[in-house]
């Protein structure tokens, strides 16, 4: 890897050393050696083991939950309920004001997703709460489901979480966020061609080598260490002390290296209801999740159903862009309404386009609720672009790098949401692009610089 | 309860211990540990026997003898088996290998069982505390006996024939596995016997492929009915790695390919 | 359910310790033992992090039971420096970044110490081969292939 100095050499004032080379990492001798500590190198005597119970069905409504045989199975201690916790209604980003609270720690009349938490069992080996755990009998009435970001939008759809109403994220902006420039049905009335294609994504597990979980100890003092990995340290803290209804200064969190996340670790899944186990039992709590339970109910990269409109000149220029773009939450917000309101600003990527109207809805279904991973929001919205641009190119048969030169945004242009470009270097890269990839381009391609003077 | 370990040193004393209530063999535990580590409770006590018997490949006359506690490296490494080391040798990764027991790969349920797919197709005896029977009996009741050992005649490399497909390599999960002892006499095939994995619940004999092949001859044309007979009784597997549908898809074409690539 | 005696040698120390039947040497080493350099990643054997090598051979510590394991010496990337001394393979996993994370660190530690113990001169695909059953999400593996065979190098000159 190298530095390309040269591209506005004029302009430049910093002085950058470190980029282009290597640095060794300061936590790798940690890494070789094995010495590097992480949340689940720790153990305590008299520790308890969480098992959740789960839901088997993707929506169905709770009769009743049968508690007494699980209670009597030797080295249990105790087995939590909804009814243990003090504010069992929550969701991550009430902290900025991004509500309702939509989702239960443990379910109470219906769960909404196939591995959504019913009861927590608490022993004192993994063995045992196993065993509880299989005595524990919950007698479900099986609801109608639906699994897809369609059949959710449907007239007559069942509706997935009643704290919405409806089966999708209200927004202040209504039913989507939107983003409105220009006049898009003028664009597309001048456009030489015209394409709307439609792209999905299937979800996708972050897979991280370390399970999700945390180990917590009592302090003695009502106030309690929680070892985590989480990724998101003050969201878990500040929804922990909503859960629990506890000051922050009660809640010791400690983190530490994370055996990879990618996204994954930011939803608070583990530390409420273990703090509140060991509060309970007074015991030092592991809830650990297994390899399963990571794949199958650790939230994952929603699943997106895309459509571009795009009107197209046949010398290139790209005149209107329409999109609408829904991201498939699952059961739950999580951080899901965010993610799409991302994807909105995104949109039209980083190209300018004098005609866009971007509509991205966050809807529920009843699938394991998605979150985080990897630029959430936008990476599946460049994946449905960039393979867009290159049907456009060849619906106008230009080669697809020229014709991204030709969009391409540069300094001073204004994006839809009328944020003016700056620092632009889109350019640049697709210069050293070609040449890497010995892909020729246009010599005038090739003088073209991303700086404008203004 | 929690789980016990119990070792008896002879295969008899094991076999007597099989028959308690919430009772498994342990052989490598690659199958049998994970089940546990997964939370599955139904067994209590694992048994196993250290009887040096179970752990000696023996050849004595063109047949061998693997003992049931016989790991895939040892067979992938040893010098009388070479005609055979590439099916052991595609069993997981070197760990799983190095573990991973002849005993055990007998019980494994699809998409596992690669390595009983070859026994099914070399006709091998499966050795058990209670008397030895073919391997297609043995699999159709896998019951609660001890497995010893198997049995079976070294086939040459040229009779006999593997492949197994996955998606990740070198290492992934069976797609498909079939193994192929041919009786190939000047161009003409006088006998076959295939074994298919992941085309059911556990490895099966492809009969109608069998049948099919009976007097062919290895061309295009000579195999095409035994290609075409190849997913006849068979019931794929779907999971994770690959639904039934793209499993039969696939199997006639890798099928094809095994006899004349 | 009694405990039960095992007693192995660990990094070429003697260990003793009572532990449950069933319980697997990975949560022996981890838990009794104090070593964690093992990791459990996936429990299930497929994941490879919890690599030990025991009397010379690669083992996934995670579906192994502790008791099985008496009398046997067993090796981890936890004793693997001497004296503060790091293994060559150690070294070049750091000059080649070839961990991230570092979960998966140990684990592809071991099975790379496997293969060069029995062939100094490994072929990019014999370490492919050799670390086949190691998952790593982070490296996208080439700069462990290029670690291990690095160290392969960097022994074989100070053989030299
Ligand atoms: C990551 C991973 C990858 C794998 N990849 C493959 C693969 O590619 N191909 C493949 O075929 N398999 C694969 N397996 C499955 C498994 O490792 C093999 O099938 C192996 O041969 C099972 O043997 P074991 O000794 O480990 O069985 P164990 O787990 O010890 O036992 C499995 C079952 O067989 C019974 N059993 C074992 N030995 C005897 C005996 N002597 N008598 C009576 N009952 C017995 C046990 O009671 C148990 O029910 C894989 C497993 C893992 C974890």
């Amino acid at each position: 890897m190298k530095l390309a100095k040269s591209y506005f050499a004029d302009q430049r004032t910093d002085d950058l050393k470190e980029l282009g080379q290597g640095l060794p990492r300061s936590d790798v001798p940690g890494h070789v050696t094995g010495k590097t500590t992480y949340f689940a190198d720790r153990t305590f005597p008299g520790m308890l083991y969480l098992k959740m119970v789960r839901s088997p069905h993707h929506h169905a409504r709770i009769r009743s939950v049968d508690l007494s045989d699980a209670e009597k199975h030797p080295g249990v201690h105790r087995i939590l309920t909804h009814k243990d916790i003090p504010h069992n209604l929550y969701t991550i980003l009430i902290l900025i004001q991004v509500g309702p609270e939509d989702e239960h720690v443990l379910a109470e009349d219906k769960v909404r997703w196939k591995g959504e938490a019913v009861v927590a069992v608490l022993a004192d080996s993994e063995r045992a709460a196993n065993e509880a755990a299989a005595k524990v009998k919950v007698d479900y009435e099986v609801l109608p489901d639906v699994l897809d970001i369609d059949s959710a939008l449907a007239p007559g759809a069942p509706i997935v979480n009643e704290h919405h109403g409806q089966n999708y994220y209200m927004y202040d902006s209504g039913q989507s966020r939107k983003v409105r420039y220009g006049d898009v049905e003028k664009g597309f009335a001048e456009a030489d061609h015209i394409l709307e294609q439609t792209y999905y994504s299937s979800p996708i597990e972050q897979a991280p080598m370390e399970t999700t979980g945390c180990i917590v100890t009592p302090d003695g003092n009502d106030r309690f260490t929680c070892y985590t990995n989480t990724q998101a340290m003050f969201f878990t803290l500040d929804n922990t002390s909503i859960i629990l209804q506890m000051p922050g200064h009660k809640l010791h969190m400690v983190g530490g290296t994370v055996g990879g996340g990618f996204g994954g670790k930011v939803d608070v899944t583990v530390e409420p209801i273990a703090i509140l186990a060991a509060k309970l039992t007074g015991r030092p709590v592991s809830f650990i999740y297994g390899r399963y339970e990571e794949m199958q109910i650790s939230s994952p990269r929603a699943a997106e159903k895309i459509v571009l409109k795009d009107g197209v000149m046949k010398d290139g220029r790209i005149v209107a862009r329409q999109v609408w773009g829904y991201t498939d939450a699952g059961a739950y917000s999580r951080h899901s309404p965010y993610g799409a309101q991302k994807g909105a600003a995104h949109y039209p990527g980083p190209y300018t386009i004098p005609n866009v109207w971007v509509d991205t809805w966050c809807v529920y279904t009843n699938r394991t609720p998605s979150s985080a991973m990897r630029g959430f929001g936008v990476t599946i919205a460049d994946f449905a672009l960039e393979v867009q641009m290159d049907k456009l190119a060849r619906l106008i048969g230009m080669d697809p790098l020229e014709f991204r030169f030709i969009n391409a945004y540069r300094d001073g242009d204004m994006k839809a949401h009328r944020q003016p470009t700056t620092g632009a270097a889109l350019i640049e890269c697709m210069q050293e692009a070609s040449r890497v990839a010995n892909w020729p381009i246009a010599e005038k391609y090739l003088e073209m610089s991303s700086y404008k003077e203004v | 309860m929690p789980l016990a370990l119990k070792t008896c040193s002879t295969i008899s004393e094991a076999g007597t211990a099989l028959k308690e209530a919430g009772t498994r063999y342990l052989g490598g535990g690659t199958l049998v540990v994970r089940a546990a580590n997964e939370g599955d409770v139904s067994v209590s006590t694992l048994v196993r026997s250290t009887d040096p018997a179970l752990s000696s490949i023996s050849i004595d006359g063109g047949r061998a003898t693997i003992g049931a506690s016989v790991t895939m490296s040892a067979v992938a490494r040893h010098p009388g088996l070479s005609s055979i080391a590439k099916v052991a040798k595609a069993v997981g990764g070197p760990a799983i290998r190095n573990m991973a027991t002849v005993g055990g790969n007998l019980f494994a349920a699809s998409p596992y069982g690669d390595f009983t797919v070859a026994l099914l197709a070399l006709d091998a005896t499966v050795h058990t505390t209670e008397g030895h029977l073919g391997a297609e009996e043995f699999l159709a009741g896998r019951d609660g006996r001890v497995v010893s050992a198997v049995s079976f005649d070294v086939p040459s490399a040229e009779q006999f024939r593997f492949v197994k497909i996955s998606r990740i390599k070198p290492k992934g999960v069976s797609v498909l596995s079939i193994a192929a002892l041919v009786e190939n006499a000047g161009g003409k095939i006088n006998g076959a016997r295939i074994a298919l994995g992941c085309m059911a619940d556990r490895p099966i004999r492809a009969k109608a492929a069998e049948k099919a092949l009976a007097g062919a001859t290895l061309t295009e044309e000579g195999v095409a009915p035994a290609v075409a007979a190849i997913g006849e009784g068979t019931r794929p597997l779907t999971d994770a790695i690959a639904s039934a549908w793209y499993r039969g898809e696939v199997l006639p074409v890798h099928f094809r390919r095994l006899l004349l690539e | 359910m009694a405990k039960v005696p095992v007693q192995f040698t660990l990094n070429g120390e003697e260990k003793a310790d009572f532990v449950d039947g069933g319980a697997t040497l990975l949560k022996v080493l981890r838990e009794k033992v104090g070593d964690t350099s093992a990791k459990a990643g996936c429990q299930q054997g497929t994941c490879g992090s919890c690599s030990v090598i025991i009397d010379g051979e690669l083992r996934l510590s995670c579906l192994t039971l502790a008791e099985t394991c008496g009398g046997a010496e067993i090796h981890t990337t936890g004793g693997l420096a001497t004296d503060g001394v790091l293994h060559p393979l150690q070294r070049a996993f750091m000059d080649e970044f070839a961990a991230q994370c570092g979960f998966c660190t140990p684990g592809m530690i071991m099975a790379a110490k496997v293969l060069l113990d029995r062939n100094p001169n490994p072929s990019h695909e014999d370490v492919v081969e050799a670390l086949s059953g190691n998952v790593c999400r982070c490296t996208g593996y080439e700069p462990i292939i290029r670690a291990v065979l690095t160290a392969a190098r960097s022994n074989s000159q100070n053989a030299a």
